[in-house]
């Protein structure tokens, strides 16, 4: 009696145990979607209002006149974007091949490590980096230092992604084309890269959405512009920039201005990742 | 020697085209060599794979390299064109004489070698970015041929002579990896035919087909060779005997024993070989 009465006890406290648990993993993982939620909610309320025609094809109004819009900071920042992905997609792309297909196991786990470090440095670092390398040589704050700063940001993201994806081609395809007479080189470029074709851009759009949302690297290198650029040895805005500027001001129509900014921006960076998703849907079928 | 150092690859396939390399089919095959390997041995690190492998290929014959797992099947059928070397740390000793030329003379560059002698694998690799076509000539495009003419002929031709051309004459727009297992597998063997090689090394091509599937490739393989000299791994006895003219037997990197087919399988000199093929070991 009093065996059975135990074990009917036993089983109730596992119930509760289970019980405790799931509810637990399921407010963690409420927990996870609930600030992205936030976000959303809280951009939509006071940014919605802001955005607008104006918002995008006009410049920043002077303090005390209502309007204007950041249509320099979002060009700006497309401009930045080209910058960075001259300088980034070639050397990261090129370096991650290199570490797949090339190299010795001893100096690419060097390599491999080094990139994790630079992947794990705090962006600011970058910022005053090439402030010392650039700006101060120069004696100007320019669109090139910006572009140059997320450009280093970028370079560690693809290379490691790269990496990633090209180690995924199945070293069949390798055989099989080197055995059709192919040179390496055509080898690791007609078949083996091509393969990972949609990985590799995958891993630049991600890099893009990551530093397109950068502020601190640009705090001393674009330094930010109220106006058109014209030269791209000049500033030049940036959109997180130009919502920092006018988020820490004093004024509740740049605060409003900020907001829109910001839900652009948020916008941007979730229809890059959208874009990946569906890159990335028909990746079973062509392998990587 | 010429031929294996030609400098435009475009120039090396289309003279032999017109054919002058080309083994004439009718002259006596028991006489003819592709292959003249001697002494040879391939080590992986310290490993030593093959060990002192003396023998001929005859020309236009399906020669069978059998032996259990490990034996160093795969590993002698590669160093034929000079594949092993993608591995590192390996090494090699001895010759290897393709129609009286050393494949691993220093002047040699090995993708002029595998031009010459090429490979289907066990796994059937179509290259899963390129359609059916483009599959067939993607080994002359990367050599620089760009006559489109002469590619499209080339393409027929292949897919002909795999016997592929009926099941995809309409299809060839459709990507390689649609293709059925079988018909992946000929179309492998389109794409190393396409480069118009010498001779055509099979590393176990039929293992992960099905029986009926295996039965076109057999098929295949013995018209191949009338036009081209055949290397096979096998792990079927039942096979080896049923498509080979001659018959080699590894074990533990050493060959044990050589010669025609019938002899090998119905009078083997070697206890060993015997042990094997009959099942009691392997």
């Amino acid at each position: 009696m009093r065996k059975s009465s135990g074990r009917a006890d036993n089983h109730d406290w596992r119930k509760i145990k289970n019980a405790l648990a799931s509810t637990g993993t399921f407010v963690s993982a409420v927990l996870v979607i609930a600030p992205l939620g936030l976000v959303f909610f809280h951009l939509l309320v006071n940014g919605a209002s802001s955005v607008n025609w104006d918002f995008f094809t006009h410049l920043p109004k002077p303090v005390g006149e209502a309007g204007g819009g950041m249509a320099n900071a979002i060009v700006g920042s497309l401009e930045l974007l080209a910058i960075a992905g001259v300088i980034g997609i070639p050397v990261g792309v090129l370096g991650g091949v290199y570490l797949a297909e090339y190299g010795s196991a001893r100096i690419n786990s060097i390599v491999r490590f080094l990139a994790d470090v630079l992947n794990g440095i705090p962006s600011i670092t970058w910022g005053v980096v090439v402030y010392g390398l650039v700006v101060l040589r120069f004696k100007s704050f320019s669109a090139y230092a910006g572009g140059l700063a997320l450009g280093l940001i970028m370079i560690p993201l693809i290379l490691r992604t790269t990496e990633e994806v090209v180690l995924l081609v199945p070293n069949g395809y390798r055989e099989a084309a080197l055995a059709l007479g192919v040179s390496r080189w055509k080898t690791i470029v007609h078949i083996v890269m091509k393969t990972a074709s949609k990985g590799i851009i995958t891993g630049i759009l991600l890099a893009l959405a990551r530093v397109g949302g950068e502020t601190a690297p640009l705090l001393f290198t674009a330094f930010g512009n109220r106006f058109w650029n014209h030269s791209l040895s000049q500033p030049i805005a940036a959109l997180p920039l130009q919502i920092f500027t006018y988020a820490i001001s004093p004024y509740d129509d740049w605060h409003r201005q900020a907001w829109a900014g910001a839900l652009v921006l948020v916008t941007g960076v979730f229809c890059v990742n959208v874009l990946v998703r569906i890159l990335t849907r028909g990746r079973a079928a062509s392998v990587v | 020697m010429d031929n294996l150092v030609m400098a435009t690859p475009e120039q090396s396939v289309t003279e032999r085209a017109e054919g002058p390399a080309e083994p004439s089919a009718n002259s006596e095959p028991a006489l003819k060599l592709t292959f003249e390997v001697k002494n040879l041995s391939v080590w992986y690190g310290e490993k030593r794979a093959i060990d002192d492998v003396t023998f001929n290929i005859a020309s236009n014959a399906v020669t069978a390299i059998i032996g259990p797992s490990g034996c160093g099947k795969s590993t002698f059928l590669r160093a034929l064109n000079r594949m092993h070397e993608l591995v590192p740390k390996t090494r090699m000793e001895g010759t290897v004489l393709l129609h009286g030329e050393d494949l691993y003379s220093k002047t040699v560059d090995p993708a002029i070698v595998r031009r010459r002698v090429g490979m289907v694998f066990q796994k059937s690799n179509p290259f899963p970015t390129m359609t059916i076509g483009e599959n067939v000539i993607v080994g002359l495009r990367l050599n620089g041929v760009r006559n489109q003419k002469f590619l499209n002929e080339r393409l027929e031709k292949s897919l002909r002579m795999s016997a592929l051309w009926d099941e995809v004459k309409d299809d060839l727009h459709k990507p390689g990896t649609s293709l059925s297992g079988g018909q992946q597998q000929r179309l492998c063997i389109a794409r190393a035919l396409a480069v118009e090689p010498e001779v055509i090394l099979m590393d176990e091509p039929c293992s992960a087909l099905d029986p009926i599937a295996t039965a076109k490739i057999e098929e295949l393989i013995s018209e191949l060779k009338a036009q081209y000299t055949i290397v096979t791994v096998t792990h079927n006895m039942q096979q080896a005997g049923r498509i080979s003219d001659y018959t080699a037997f590894l074990y533990l990197g050493r060959l044990i024993e050589f010669g025609q087919t019938t002899t090998i399988f119905t009078n083997p000199s070697d206890r060993q070989t015997e042990d094997y093929i009959t099942g009691r070991f392997g």
